[in-house]
């Protein structure tokens, strides 16, 4: 049994057993999710304009994880991700490179050599993605190779049957065991907040997964019906805002799956400024998961570079 | 009840007049109106007007609506197209109606423009299939190859519509656009947009995907720049355009080389020709090899 939270000292007891946590979890206050969407909503209507808009666009492109979690993935697909990754706009050098690229485990080895000399970082799924149904120990050996491949950082699903469950400690635990096997990789906890059914249950699971180290929490996987939300990802956010109060320890958000447009990237950037501030604008804080939002982005800055409204044409397909 | 209930005045329902973008009919995202009046300054709606963001959305549907449409078999969009003649013709009173309203035209004299603009369609329905014949086929090479060359759409094309003909004008211009599988954003007229915009209603039951024609309203001169300058675009036909505003379009569109079609002088009731289907067409020829020629000078 776990008995010291290595993040946060102040919360140590809660998670001694797996009562202590439930009673903590639960006693969370209740998220009043018509006054969250309306706040949500709201912050969605900024209007964003000229300068703003394009130091808001060069931001979101440094915090896209450029991300490929396809079957059909190919070596010559992932090298084509990480060259964009580098220089998402060739005609254009002064287009900041993006965060990371997010791959599978497999594909790790080749993204690090795609990306190598630049400070693009490589992020690889693992722990059964995106399902998250295996043996515990599969897991950790999924997690171990993606970092012994040379992943600087790991993206994990939970176990939403066992969080649904109501074994919190399960849960727990397992964040725990994978973030002993990362290492010095970030980790960064997936939700699948489309599978948690209720704000409630993502708040809980933000809690959760702070408490037991992560060093992101993040949405989804992209591979279900609902993915970020400008509504969860404001409660996300109101969670790390609060943890941070209470702890002292900053947790970064990735919001990832669904979001397509550069008016979306911005709706998002306007949440994390006026919930959590400018401690959070930064891509080591902050991160977008995303594959067509880079292209609609660098679409965007054309724009406003020349004024004349780009296209397709102007970017690659990936 | 007694028989003598006086007859109670019907408030009629007006008609909120909106654009056509993907196969759907929003308000300018402006939320601008405009008002339109008949040839005698007599108000008879208003118009929404659109911003450059309607433009950009428009091009954007066009573009998705592109690669179905020019990939639809030739037969299938002259279908699509002379069910377009069906449904007008259903609405014939109707388009008369605005029409003469629009251009101060006796119902007669407004009824012949209608039933050329019907007859119209079913003409560019025709065309459809036949268009590569005429402008395409086999080409003879010196070598053991099969030499074909077949006329391909262009893309995406913006339309200023003819600011006089509102309706047999609009027709000219927009069905032979699509006639050959090429996409269109559509400014109407100005001064008399409603027909256009009615005609948008009559396109969204014809069987014509959603975004292949988008028809926008408000001033020619606002909705075109963005368009002539938009890196999306393919072509541009000026027809709506004065002499200055054609100018000042033509060296936008010249950024990424779309093809244009310059204003001319054209009599909307004579024979239309195929000069306006193969301005929007590229000549595509592949060298298909047949093998080395035999002794005999034939590879067959």
């Amino acid at each position: 049994m776990p008995t010291t939270a290595n993040a946060a000292p102040a919360l140590a007891d809660v998670t001694t057993s797996d009562s202590t946590l439930r009673r903590f979890l639960h006693g969370l206050p209740g998220v009043d999710a018509v006054g969250l969407e309306a706040r949500a909503a709201s912050l969605g209507t900024r209007s964003i304009k000229t300068t703003a808009k394009a130091y808001a666009i060069d931001l979101a492109i440094s915090m896209v994880d450029l991300t490929t979690l396809e079957g059909a993935d190919t070596p010559g697909k992932v090298r084509a991700l990480g060259a964009k990754a580098v220089h998402p706009d060739p005609t254009d050098r002064t287009t900041p490179a993006t965060a990371a690229v997010c791959v599978y485990p497999d594909m790790v080895a080749t993204a690090k050599e795609a990306v190598a000399g630049s400070a693009v970082k490589v992020a690889s799924v693992a722990t059964a993605f995106p399902a998250g149904r295996a043996p515990l120990g599969v897991k950790l050996a999924d997690v171990r190779e993606a970092v012994a491949a040379g992943a600087d950082e790991i993206d994990m699903v939970i176990d939403r049957g066992a969080f649904l469950a109501g074994r919190y400690l399960k849960v727990y635990e397992e964040i725990r065991a994978v973030k002993e096997a990362s290492g010095a990789a970030r980790l960064k906890v997936i939700f699948e907040t489309g599978e948690l059914s209720t704000y409630d249950n993502i708040r809980r699971a933000s809690w959760l997964g702070m408490l037991a180290g992560a060093d992101f929490i993040k949405t989804s996987t992209g591979k279900v019906a609902v993915n970020a939300t400008p509504a969860n990802t404001l409660l996300m956010l109101e969670a790390v805002r609060d943890f941070r109060a209470q702890t002292g320890i900053q947790v970064g958000v990735k919001p990832a799956g669904g979001i397509r447009t550069s008016k979306d990237a911005i709706k998002f950037l306007v949440l994390v400024n006026e919930t959590v501030g400018e401690d959070w604008l930064d891509n080591h804080w902050f991160r977008f998961g995303a594959s067509s939002l880079l292209n609609d982005l660098l679409m965007q800055r054309q724009k406003l570079a020349t004024g004349r409204y780009s296209g397709p044409d102007y970017v690659t397909v990936d | 009840m007694s028989d003598k209930t006086e007859k109670t005045e019907r408030l009629s329902v007006f008609k909120t007049y909106k654009l056509y973008v993907g196969g759907k009919f929003p308000r300018s995202e402006s939320g601008r109106v405009y008002e339109v009046t008949d040839s005698k300054g007599k108000w008879l709606a208003n118009a929404p007007q659109s911003s450059r963001k309607d433009a950009r959305d428009a091009v954007v549907a066009a573009r998705k609506a592109f690669g179905g449409w020019a990939g639809a078999t030739a037969y299938l969009r002259g279908q699509i197209l002379y069910r377009v003649a069906e449904m007008l013709e259903g609405r014939r009173d109707q388009f008369v109606r605005e029409v003469a309203d629009a251009e101060g035209l006796s119902k007669s004299k407004a009824a012949l423009q209608v039933d050329a603009a019907i007859d119209r369609w079913v003409w560019y329905a025709g065309w459809t299939d036949k268009i590569a014949q005429v402008v395409g086929g086999g080409n003879p090479v010196a070598g053991p190859f099969f030499n074909l060359s077949t006329p391909e759409p262009t893309g995406v094309v913006a339309v200023l519509a003819p600011q006089e003909s509102s309706f047999l004008g609009l027709v000219s211009v927009i069905a032979p656009v699509i006639a050959t599988g090429n996409t269109a954003v559509v400014i109407a007229s100005e001064q008399s947009p409603l027909p256009a915009l009615s005609l948008g209603e009559v396109l969204a039951t014809s069987d014509l995907p959603g975004g292949v024609v988008n028809v926008l309203s408000g001033r020619t001169a606002e909705i075109a720049a963005p368009l002539a300058a938009h890196q999306d675009v393919n072509a541009i036909d000026l027809t709506g355009a004065d002499e200055v505003l054609a100018k000042e379009l033509e060296i936008a569109a010249a950024d990424n080389l779309k093809r244009v079609v310059r204003p001319q002088a054209v009599d909307y009731f004579g024979p239309p020709g195929i000069e306006r289907l193969t301005a929007f067409l590229e000549t595509k020829t592949v060298w298909h090899p047949t093998g080395s020629l035999g002794a005999s000078g034939s590879s067959y």
